[in-house]
């Protein structure tokens, strides 16, 4: 089931297997996209969702490193950590990712950073779990957030 | 719709006979003998298929006599596309600010990273 409507982002929900593929291009050539992925300083600065400010404990991406980071706001806070499996600079990153909420709940995360020429690069991101629950709660977060944001929106609007 | 309807919906259609009687559902209703018809099975376990469907939420029977049709229920996809484009805009919203980031950095590593292993 494949998603692209009238964006970029294109995003693909395997029936047979539990993924979540991510494909999404850049205006930045591949060395640039993977810099991005890689410099905590820069990480904080797209990362997180818009409404919570991501703290970094730490985020070693190299082969055999590890990161973890938080996700703080309104007085909540959500840590995620994992290794890294496979790191080829400008090329591939290999991850194992952790909600830390579900301490044994894990995906393995593939960013495979394409050069598709014109210095733009294709980064297509694959997440697979174990389970198709496991799954379709990823997908069902994002639509418990996207119900977050609408009712904040609606206190917004109720407080003027 | 909950999180287990939707893992039902995503197993339901995790099988090649399952989709493919789903196809042929979404052009027009047929009954359990018209779908049996191609497969080169029982329609005891093209049954046993719509059964799953059926607990899935994707297919119903309606009481017409005997006939009994299948009818698609296609606001069950409209719901599961809802789910994934939320999360394909929330991605979406992630990776436009990664293409701020990308128009705003210098173009060599040593200039924002300075710590090179």
């Amino acid at each position: 089931m494949t998603s692209t409507a009238k964006h970029s982002t294109e995003i693909t929900a395997d029936p047979k297997v539990p993924l979540i593929r991510i494909t999404r291009e850049f205006d930045a050539p591949p060395a640039k996209v993977f810099r991005a992925h890689i410099d905590p300083d820069l990480i904080v600065q797209w990362l997180g969702p818009g409404r919570y400010t991501m703290q970094i404990d730490h985020y070693d991406c190299r082969t055999g490193g590890s990161y973890r980071y938080l996700h703080v706001g309104g007085g909540s806070e959500f840590g995620f950590h994992g290794s890294f499996h496979e790191v080829r600079p400008s090329e591939v990153i290999v991850q194992t990712f952790t909600y830390e909420g579900v301490p044994d709940g894990v995906a393995l995360e593939r960013a495979v950073f394409d050069d598709i020429g014109d210095g733009r690069t294709r980064l297509t991101v694959t997440s697979l779990v174990d389970s198709f629950e496991a799954r379709d709660a990823i997908l069902a977060s994002g639509m418990e957030s996207g119900v977050v944001e609408g009712y904040e929106r609606l206190d917004e609007v109720l407080a003027r | 719709m909950a999180a287990d309807t939707l893992s039902m919906v995503f197993s339901a259609l995790a099988d090649a006979t399952r989709r493919d009687i789903v196809a042929r559902l979404a052009v027009a209703d047929a009954t359990v003998n018209e779908l049996a018809g191609p497969y080169a099975m029982t329609v005891q376990a093209v049954s046993k298929h719509l059964r799953v469907l059926q607990d899935a939420g994707l297919v119903s029977r309606t009481r017409q006599a005997q006939r009994r049709p299948v009818h698609l229920e296609a606001e069950v996809f409209d719901l599961m596309t809802s789910w994934i484009e939320r999360y394909r805009r929330l991605a979406e919203e992630r990776y436009q600010r990664l293409d701020h980031v990308l128009a705003t950095m210098p173009d060599h590593a040593e200039s924002t990273q300075g710590k090179e292993q």
